[in-house]
């Protein structure tokens, strides 16, 4: 990997980690025994451990220049491994939890794993740790190919990966010390918040310069999905981190927003969060691998640059549905109602183009557990998006809020749409990223399929049961007008869908784990394909051997 | 004036609405304007090309 870099680039790399081992050493010096003395060390550590692969291979021979003329795949490379890694971690988390939730004696009478430390953990690990690199890897793979152009850099793939899980690294172990915002998706506290909008503008500037070195004269639409994810990413993280922490020597910081605007400012955010993080990013993902594994164009052009902006603007609006019934002015709630009923429309444009592409591919559907993959993620999107809009009309939320109904809906989608096209897109990537002709075992691709599918079906209606009959028995009243239920009685009769739940977490949890095997026998022993074997720089071969680009 | 919050509201109900209105004329004039047709179908059909290397140097 470094040795893909130029001298002056690794110094470049060099110089980076000594500031970023620095700011870790401030902290340490600050912060003492605080938490953030804690963070200052494991800064220090990240800068020291990655400071020796690019002083080992300081002085290796420079690259060949004919790398300029292939794409940069080794980011990538290292983005689908470490989003796996995350996949796992979190999920197996997310399962622990659950198993909390059924059995509360799994916290071990210990803080660090207390429900309240390790559900943001969970949050955190597949949000951002498996979303989060699947987004950067794959949005690195298509901006490439979809413009003709290698990445506009060599240093900052890596500075915006490695630092974004620096970021991520840096919430979860703040969360097991106990640290936190308090704001949903946004546990971590002010100094990760600023390392991260730093990490997120180069990843902006990076993605605008490869969009700028193009070919194709016009931008494809899975790029402006990418794009609006970084952006509006970036606006969210800004707005709704700003806070002043207690000193420079303290982690604990207290936000510039109170009261009813602070939450309306987190819930646009969150809601947000949803929308550009956990929805445009992955649709940019199925516009570009759903069209790749099918072998077809996307049904209607057209069609997804009216939802693209369709997405864009209605998702802006939508965050306040999630204070129906609050202190947030009525004809605020009744806008977020309304938008995001709205939504429906752009949502299942998106999702009727994608099955559209696939009339007169579904024998491919049928044999393919790569395509069949996307094809649930978009039934799973379309569910999601309709379930959504539903809840949040003000009646039907009066009766789905603060129940696990929330978290089957969350679920659906996290789990039916971003996980499942993340697969499939991972299995669409894998070999063509490592040139080999095939997956290790299709086999396999076919259990953790059905291992997804299972564990999604499982977890969701068993949430969907437990949601109604929550939202139920806590507006029964008796015929005195005094609540029939006390809060014991609705937790009693959750424990058989809580147990469903962590088996269906567990199943899904194991197909996670069966892909990790699985990429990592096509990277160890599927043989190069021949087709591919062309272009690849260690062998030694001429890039010239390729085929042309035109 | 005051900027209080009866005249955030007036404007977010008054020129909120005629700018999305703006916004989405202009989205569908784009779309559907059809000297645009070529470039959106090249563009969906150019991502299919097999071959595996940048136009740069």
């Amino acid at each position: 990997m470094i040795a893909q870099l130029t001298t002056s680039e690794r110094r470049q790399s060099a110089i980076i980690l000594l500031v970023l081992g620095m700011a870790g050493l401030a902290m340490a010096a600050l912060g003492r025994s605080d938490p953030l003395g804690v963070h200052g060390l494991l800064v220090i550590l990240f800068s020291v451990g990655l400071s020796y692969f690019v002083l080992s291979s300081f002085y290796e021979p420079e690259p060949e220049t004919d790398r300029l003329g292939l794409y940069y795949d080794d980011p990538i490379k290292v983005g689908i491994v470490l989003s796996m890694a995350w996949a796992v971690f979190g999920m197996f988390i997310g399962v622990w939890v659950a198993a909390q939730l059924a059995w509360p004696d799994l916290a071990f009478d210990a803080a660090w794993s207390s429900f309240g430390r390790l559900r943001p953990a969970h949050t955190t690990g597949v949000i951002f740790g498996f979303g989060g690199n699947a987004l950067i890897a794959t949005s690195f793979h298509v901006v490439q190919r979809t413009s003709r152009a290698r990445l506009a850099g060599q240093v900052s793939p890596w500075f915006v990966l490695l630092g974004f899980n620096l970021f991520c690294v840096l919430a979860v172990t703040g969360y097991f010390m106990g640290l936190t915002q308090s704001k949903e998706y946004a546990e971590p506290e002010w100094y990760a918040d600023l390392w991260l909008v730093i990490v997120w503008i180069t990843y902006f500037v990076l993605y605008l310069r490869t969009l700028a070195r193009r070919k194709e004269p016009h931008i494809y639409v899975a790029n402006w999905y990418y794009m609006a994810f970084i952006v509006v990413v970036a606006i969210l993280h800004i707005v709704n981190n700003v806070a002043v922490p207690v000193s420079l020597g303290h982690a604990k910081s207290y936000s510039v927003w109170a009261g009813v605007q602070d939450a309306m400012v987190q819930w646009w955010y969150g809601h947000n969060a949803v929308a550009f993080f956990l929805t445009a990013g992955f649709l940019a993902m199925l516009y570009y691998y759903l069209p790749i594994r099918a072998g077809r164009p996307i049904f209607s052009y057209r069609l997804s640059i009216l939802s693209f902006w369709g997405i864009t603007f209605f998702y802006m609006w939508a965050g306040s549905h999630h204070l129906h019934y609050t202190a947030l002015p009525h004809w605020v709630q009744n806008l977020g109602m309304t938008f995001s009923v709205m939504l429906l429309v752009p949502s299942w444009a998106s999702a009727g183009n994608a099955l559209l592409t696939l009339n007169g591919a579904w024998h491919k559907v049928r044999d393919d557990a790569t395509l069949r993959f996307i094809t649930v993620a978009v039934l799973f999107y379309g569910l999601s998006t309709f379930e959504g809009s539903f809840l949040a009309i003000r009646p039907v939320n009066s009766l789905s809020h603060y129940t696990d109904w929330t978290v089957g809906h969350v679920h659906a989608g996290a789990l039916g749409w971003v996980a499942l096209i993340t697969f499939g897109s991972f299995y669409t990537l894998v070999p063509t990223l490592w040139k080999r002709e095939r997956m290790y075992s299709a086999g396999l691709v076919e259990v953790h399929f059905w291992l997804a599918l299972a564990g999604t079906l499982v977890y969701v209606f068993a949430m969907w049961n437990s949601g109604i009959i929550q939202g139920l028995m806590w507006r029964t009243y008796t015929d005195d007008g005094t609540l029939a239920y006390s809060f014991i009685d609705s937790l009693l009769a959750m424990y058989p869908y809580y147990i469903a739940r962590a088996f269906g977490g567990l199943l899904f949890l194991l197909g996670a784990i069966v892909a990790c095997y699985n990429i990592w026998m096509t990277v160890r022993h599927v043989p190069l394909s021949a087709s591919r074997r062309a272009d690849i720089p260690i062998t030694g071969l001429p890039a010239g051997a390729a085929t042309p680009a035109e | 004036m005051d900027l209080d919050h009866d005249t955030l509201v007036a404007f977010s109900k008054s020129w909120g609405l005629f700018y999305l209105i703006a916004l989405s004329i202009a989205v569908l004039i784009y779309t559907f304007l059809p000297s645009n047709r070529k470039r959106f179908d090249d563009a969906k059909k150019n991502i299919l090309d097999k071959d595996d290397t940048p136009w740069r140097r």
